[in-house]
């Protein structure tokens, strides 16, 4: 996207934050700014909002934060909040109150007032007709000199009345200006000014007295004007022609006593708010800190220092958290240590069994091979007793050797010893170890993936065990043919995969094989009379370098054994470089389970009912990143099985029998996560590239 | 061959197999069933190698292990029913060259006990130097600005397999064989241990070695001269 389309789509460009902004852009902003069209360029330039935006809030996060965290905040802020609307809202109502009272008494006063005042005015107004008769006015009917002056009079006695309490002003009515008639004002107030012009109009149509507020502005420049109230009526002069008269009632000292009642309303409210507050905080403060306490407290046990309890004081809830969480932390340290001794007992138990047991075995083991050795001396019968003896002494010790491990596992004392190691040489190791055995059977074991190093922190006797039983038991089932041992590095794993094409595993029993004393068949005669914990222990191993064991099979097609370690040992397993399901299984050979190729008919094989639930909340798991981790989603039938359990005897993944020609190596087998590219162990796989790709593919797995 | 064996061991029934055994092999072996008793018993004997059990009335073996080193660089095997990684190691801390887990077979024993007796007849006399030690193969000493360094057979056959290829990084597997006499591989705790108990003898300090380095991954080497 260019920058000129990015501002020509300012909506499109909003959702992009961190945009670097272009050349272009940047300057038809500044056009836009020139022009004076300053909202626009604002709208438009939503990246520099955003910016000034940012800046803005970057201290403000912080803030956020604490706000965020701190619940005595919270409530403290709240309750400011909350207290200052409900004293803005009880000023208002009592300031509108006070105001309305202190108004209405004037309102009356003033009325009264004003009326007994236009009736002065009428009433000398008829005295002075009576009086000067007709000669008030000339001939040519312009007031005379004489109503000029009785108008003043008029004003000066009508506000000598109220000393100073109100003004008179009197102000020709209508236009009329013309006939002389100025406006005439007491106490230094501007008539015209004064009088607010709607009022006039109204006095002017109407005949009645009618009232406004306003304000009396004086004819004195330094004085100030002050609120009052006005009323006025028409009334006619000695001539008869109308003239308006107002009355202007200062409210200077409502006005003072509302100001006195708004400043202490105004104090009293802060001191409530403040007090509120304070209040808040402090109540807040009881309930939170004993919580914060609690918290503190249970962070202090989980690290494990279980002797640390709550102060209790009183018998208020409070009190009652306390002591509930003393009775339980009470209870989880006698549990613990209950199971503590309960597991030091165990392995002592173990140990002294082991002691006890061992020390007669040897001796029986030592005589055993005397009597062996000697065993041409005697008669056949004999002879073969002997042998007998001292191969079943060879079981017996192999499976106590096995029940002890095991036993060890149970109480939690094994310890991982784990160091950098080439798994490699440990392959090698195993192979040569296992090719006595394969010379028997007439199997060839293949080693492939071993061109460069695979070297991850573990235990090297432990995974030279997993691996031996893993290859043991590969030849042992594998009729006689081939057996491949693959190495594969990627990402933070290393995994090593046995596979056989032997009798293979039927559906379920992928799990199954992990199970203490679990036989496939309890018919088959076993050459090598294992203990059938071989597979138990190996698990229970790779659970200790938080790796998988876990294995796949289809009936009739061999199965695969893979165990997967972490790199390095502390790091949690997200996938293994090397697929559960070998590519050269008979469904991603596209055949069926009879060994036969499958009829071309894709789309029928496309209705093919799809993969079991299981398997697709492995896939779908896989799929999402934020979702529990790979395979704990696996079903769970069986305690012993790992995450990422190899339930997957036959199961498959819809994509790839969709595309049934596929080729192996672009078959899209994605277990836990692990990318195709990942499945191309073999030959050239640099320690980087895999993980790059498995990165990649993570990132567009989450984009979907 | 000399074939002195001193045999400690409380179990009666074990003790007159381990000798049926040993005779039959043509070693002399001589029994003592009491950790208090055992120290008297090897100065009276002064065997070629001591089979030692672990579990013991009186002291036990790892006490007995640690009375007997203190005086004499002596083979010693422990008999151990425990092959728990903590067990084992003080063992081998204590100073057993070392080690057997019950139950074991009677050819497995002996290779073990031929093992530490092999001692190469007469090596060519030779120089070896490791970091600023030198080293007379066949006067068994080892020296540091000719103070002499007191070794026991096994540290000492372990540190002329380093110094004698420099260039060489040996992995425990490889030491087990060359200094052990293992013919598979078994456990590298042996030389864990024995890397470190010779370290805290020849190195001035054994937090920075500089004659036995650790190669992180693959094994041990000697330091530079």
């Amino acid at each position: 996207m260019s920058g000129d389309s990015a501002a020509s789509a300012p909506g499109r460009s909003g959702g992009r934050p961190g945009r670097p902004v272009g050349r272009g852009t940047a300057a038809s902003r500044w056009r836009h700014l020139f022009d004076g069209d300053l909202l626009q360029g604002g709208v438009q330039g939503s990246p520099v909002v955003r910016l000034v935006m940012r800046w803005v809030r970057r201290p403000l996060l912080p803030v956020m934060r604490l706000w965020r965290r701190n619940i005595q905040l919270k409530v403290v802020v709240t309750t400011l909040l909350m207290s200052l609307g409900v004293v803005l809202l009880l000023g208002f109502v009592v300031i509108g109150q006070v105001r309305n009272g202190l108004l209405e008494a004037k309102v009356k006063a003033s009325q009264s007032q004003a009326t007994g005042g236009f009736a002065v005015a009428k009433q000398q107004a008829e005295q002075a007709v009576s009086v000067t008769g007709e000669e008030g006015t000339a001939p040519d009917g312009r007031p005379s000199q004489s109503v000029i002056q009785w108008m003043s009079d008029l004003v000066a006695s009508l506000s000598s009345g109220g000393q100073g309490a109100f003004d008179v002003v009197t102000l020709p009515a209508g236009g009329d200006s013309g006939s002389g008639r100025g406006p005439r004002a007491s106490g230094g107030v501007n008539p015209a000014a004064s009088v607010p012009a709607a009022l006039r109009e109204r006095i002017d149509t109407g005949t009645g007295a009618a009232q406004s507020y306003t304000r009396i502005v004086y004819a004195e420049k330094d004085k100030e004007s002050q609120p009052a109230l006005v009323i006025g009526k028409q009334v006619n002069d000695p001539n008869g022609d109308p003239y308006q008269l107002y009355y202007l009632f200062p409210l200077t000292q409502e006005e003072k006593s509302l100001s006195l009642v708004k400043g202490t309303l105004a104090t009293a409210g802060l001191f409530v708010v403040v007090l509120l507050g304070a209040i808040a905080w402090l109540v807040v403060r009881q309930v939170v800190t004993p919580v914060r306490m609690a918290a503190g407290i249970a962070e202090r046990l989980s690290a494990g220092r279980l002797q640390e309890r709550m102060k209790v004081t009183g018998e208020d809830d409070i009190a009652r958290l306390g002591e509930a969480f003393n009775k339980m932390a009470q209870n989880l340290q006698l549990k613990i240590s209950q199971l503590e001794d309960l597991s030091r007992m165990q392995r002592r138990f173990v140990s002294d069994v082991s002691h006890e047991l061992r020390t007669p075995l040897t001796t029986v083991r030592m005589a055993a091979d005397v009597i062996h050795e000697a065993r041409e001396d005697f008669d056949p019968v004999t002879a073969r007793s002997a042998e007998l003896l001292a191969d079943q002494l060879d079981r017996f010790e192999s499976l106590l050797a096995d029940l002890l491990e095991i036993s060890r596992f149970d109480a939690g004392a094994a310890a991982l010893e784990a160091e950098p190691i080439d798994l490699r040489e440990v392959v090698r190791r195993v192979v040569s170890g296992a090719e006595p055995l394969a010379e028997r059977k007439g199997t060839t074991i293949k080693v492939v993936g071993d061109q460069q190093p695979v070297v991850a922190e573990a235990d090297a006797r432990r995974v030279e065990r997993v691996l031996r039983n893993l290859v043991v038991n590969a030849v042992e089932h594998g009729e006689g043919r081939d057996v491949v041992v693959k190495l594969a590095a990627a990402g933070g794993a290393v995994a090593v995969a046995v596979r056989d094409y032997g009798v293979g595993l039927k559906p379920g029993e992928a799990t199954r094989v992990f199970s203490r004393f679990w036989r496939a068949d309890p018919a088959r005669a076993r050459t090598t009379g294992g203990t059938g914990l071989g597979l138990s222990i190996a698990l229970e191993d790779a659970r200790l370098h938080g790796g998988w064991l876990q294995a796949w099979g289809e009936p009739g097609g061999g199965s695969q054994f893979r165990l997967t370690l972490p790199r390095t040992a502390d790091e949690p397993l997200r996938g293994s470089p090397i697929p559960l399901e070998p590519k050269d299984s008979r469904r991603n050979r596209g055949l069926d389970d009879a060994g036969l190729p499958r009829g071309g008919d894709s789309e029928k094989r496309a209705t093919v009912p799809v993969n079991r639930p299981g398997a697709d909340d492995t896939a779908q798991s896989a799929r999402d990143p934020l979702g529990p981790r790979p395979g704990a989603s696996a079903p769970t039938a069986d305690p012993t099985a790992l995450p990422g359990n190899g339930a997957r005897v036959v199961a498959r993944s819809g994509s790839t029998r969709m595309t049934p020609g596929a080729a192996p190596g672009t078959n899209g087998e994605t277990d836990e996560g692990v990318p195709a590219e990942a499945d191309r162990p073999a030959a050239g796989e640099g320690g980087d590239g895999a993980p790059r790709g498995a990165q990649k593919d993570g990132e567009a797995t989450r984009g979907r | 061959m000399k074939g002195r064996v001193l045999v400690v061991d409380d179990d009666s029934a074990l003790a007159e197999m381990l000798g049926i055994v040993l005779r039959g092999e043509g070693f002399e072996p001589s029994f003592v069933a009491d950790g208090d008793k055992a120290l008297a018993a090897f100065r009276e004997t002064k065997p070629d190698l001591v089979l030692l059990d672990l579990m013991l009335p009186g002291r036990d073996g790892i006490e007995v292990c640690r009375l007997i080193r203190a005086e004499s660089g002596v083979p010693i095997v422990m008999l151990t029913a425990k092959s728990d990684t903590v067990d084992v190691v003080v063992g081998l801390e204590s100073g057993a060259d070392d080690y057997i887990v019950k139950p074991f077979k009677p050819k497995e024993l002996v290779a073990r006990i031929r093992a530490r007796l092999r001692r190469s007849e007469e090596p060519a006399p030779e120089q070896l130097a490791i970091g600023d030690l030198v080293i007379d193969v066949a006067g068994h000493s080892v020296k540091r600005d000719g103070q002499s360094i007191a070794l026991t057979p096994l540290e000492f056959d372990l540190l002329v397999a380093l110094a004698r290829k420099p260039w060489q990084v040996f992995t425990r597997e490889v030491l087990l064989e060359q200094v052990w006499g293992y013919r598979h591989a078994a456990d590298t705790r042996l030389v864990n241990v024995h890397v470190q108990r010779l370290r805290s003898k020849v190195e001035k300090d054994p937090e920075k070695p500089e004659i036995v380095v650790t190669v992180r991954g693959v094994g041990y080497k000697a330091g530079p001269s």
